[in-house]
């Protein structure tokens, strides 16, 4: 330890080099008056005119009048693309005749539907799986096995098994939620600090007041992004699971297009699509605001 | 496997706490070692000691919250722990984590009667996140507080507070132990933080109880009475310190 210092003999000639430094700094002081100065403009002043918003919208604009450009001019024609004034028109036909609305509403209820038991058979799992030991040795095991099965690889076996109505494209969409929520509600659980379990413990909680207490709403934060998978997974589900022996809903109304190679059709189809899966994602983020409004990390508001 | 955990304190016995022949054992290796610890009513004991010495695996024994051990612990029924962090629920606010874990169905004045006792009745409503590291731990002695324990565990309460926190939550455990009257155990590592509370000073090392200080100033003390200094410097020695060093 005390080899690291210096010897006392030593420490003289270290101090002297720095007070000839400051000699010299003394004599900078006629140096600094000569230093040439550069104004630091603030960040405002420099003439930020056009605000943000308008700038973020403008690359879309261009690139939509790009599109119109580009199909009016004949470069893009209408089996390939159709215009955008042309998707706009078709689409205002589509609402105007309720064909668009009665398969929004058809997609929607199969989503719905999808969701809830997707969501009530993911949760659940969880659940079994979290808090119990037995659980998690029973349910873990062939969740993990089935996760890895690409569930729109299913969809022969579910129609031979539900025939082609609804069932099969509930079931598919249930399937392609579970995972997601099962995963992220059951690592939700097991992610809860274990000081706070301790802490619950030292206050007298009972086994379900530390569950209810605790454990359940440490795994929120994990369960809502598990939510938000399951979402995004679903207009997938039911995007595959319409394309075949549909007679309603939103990818009939694509399927039926592509027939007839109406390529402005199926583009409504695909803005409805990214519509309701953006309404979606917008949902869960205001769940999220209110339910995770305690979290440290939350910025929102 | 110990045979008398946790039950209660029958009324003619005069401790708050009694431990016998206690050994806690981690792979083998006794980190306490047939330790002996009685605690009176209404005492104030501070436990010191190196860490890593076992004294928060002690309180954590005393808490319930370690059961893997031998030998006997009397601890009564009521009894509360303030950890080292506030471990507040982050997802409930002030008020009701206060009444986490109450029997029946407590109404909020309880909390608030308890946040005011710790000069936190205008944050009842918030968020643990929103409050400062003072705060959060004035938050968790009064969740502790409501209990009405007869033991108050304290597993460095004032560790991760700043200096000037520190003094203020140290003389707020002072006077709520003085209204109260229940047992505390005090675990830290801050030698003056013992002198200044405590009746009885323990010094664990080795698994055991190794040396017993009875503090016997006046209260309120003066960390500038000679006696207090002298008192401070012997733990100190009994710790390993050399405070000959430490004064110059």
């Amino acid at each position: 330890m005390s080899i690291s210092h210096a010897p006392p003999g030593a420490s003289e000639p270290d101090i002297s080099p720095i007070s000839v430094d400051k000699g010299n700094a003394a004599g900078g002081d006629q140096v600094a008056l000569d230093l040439d100065l550069v104004p630091i403009t603030p960040a405002s002043s420099r003439g930020t005119r056009v605000p943000r918003w308008l700038r973020r919208t403008s690359g879309p604009v261009l690139l939509l009048l790009l599109w119109q450009l580009l199909s009016s001019t004949g470069v893009l024609t209408s089996d390939v693309l159709a215009s955008p004034g042309r998707i706009a028109q078709v689409a205002g036909d589509l609402i105007g005749n309720g064909s668009l609305t009665s398969a929004m509403g058809t997609s929607l209820q199969r989503v719905a539907f999808g969701l809830l038991f997707g969501t009530l058979i993911g949760t659940g799992l969880a659940l079994v799986s979290g808090l119990f030991r037995i659980g998690e040795d029973l349910v873990d095991a062939p969740v993990q096995m089935l996760r890895t099965v690409p569930f729109v690889g299913l969809i022969p076996l579910f129609i031979i098994w539900f025939g082609i109505g609804e069932a099969p494209k509930v079931a598919i969409i249930t399937l392609g939620v579970t995972f997601p929520l099962y995963l992220n509600v059951y690592a939700g659980i097991r992610g809860v600090d274990s000081q706070l379990i301790e802490a619950g413990e030292s206050l007298g909680l009972s086994r379900w007041g530390l569950v209810r207490h605790v454990v359940l709403p440490g795994a929120l934060p994990g369960a809502l992004t598990g939510l938000r998978y399951s979402l995004g997974i679903a207009w997938l589900a039911l995007v595959f699971a319409e394309q075949i022996n549909a007679d309603a809903g939103i990818g009939f109304l694509m399927v039926q297009a592509r027939d007839f190679l109406q390529t402005d059709v199926i583009v409504v189809c695909l803005i409805v699509y990214a519509f309701l899966g953006l309404l979606a994602d917008f949902i869960v983020r205001s769940l999220e605001k209110v339910l995770l409004q305690w979290r440290p990390t939350f910025t929102g508001r | 496997m110990a045979t008398d955990v946790h039950r209660p304190v029958s009324p003619t016995v005069t401790h708050a706490v009694q431990v016998e022949g206690l050994t806690r054992s981690f792979d083998g290796r006794a980190v306490i070692d047939n330790l002996r610890l009685d605690v009176r009513p209404s005492e104030f004991v501070a436990l010191l000691g190196r860490s890593g010495c076992g004294k928060s695996t002690l309180l954590r024994i005393l808490a319930g919250l370690d059961r893997d051990i031998q030998g006997t612990v009397l601890v009564p029924r009521r009894k509360a722990v303030a950890f080292q962090a506030p471990r507040l629920m982050p997802w409930k606010r002030v008020w009701r984590n206060v009444l986490l874990g109450l029997p029946g169905k407590p109404t909020r004045s309880v909390a608030e009667q308890a946040l005011t006792e710790v000069g936190l009745s205008h944050r009842s409503d918030a968020w643990p996140k929103t409050l400062s590291g003072g705060e959060a731990q004035r938050a968790s002695l009064a969740r502790a507080l409501v209990r009405e324990p007869d033991l108050l565990l304290l597993d460095e309460p004032f560790g991760a507070l700043d200096a000037l926190t520190r003094i203020k939550a140290q003389r707020l455990v002072g006077e709520l132990w003085q209204r109260r009257g229940c047992a505390v155990l005090l675990v830290t590592h801050d030698v003056e933080e013992a002198v200044l509370l405590a009746d009885r000073v323990l010094v664990m090392d080795d698994g055991v109880i190794a040396h017993e200080q009875r503090i016997d100033l006046d209260r309120p003390r003066d960390i500038t009475d000679p006696r207090f200094a002298e008192l401070r410097a012997g733990l100190l020695e009994r710790l390993g310190v050399d405070t000959t060093a430490e004064a110059a």
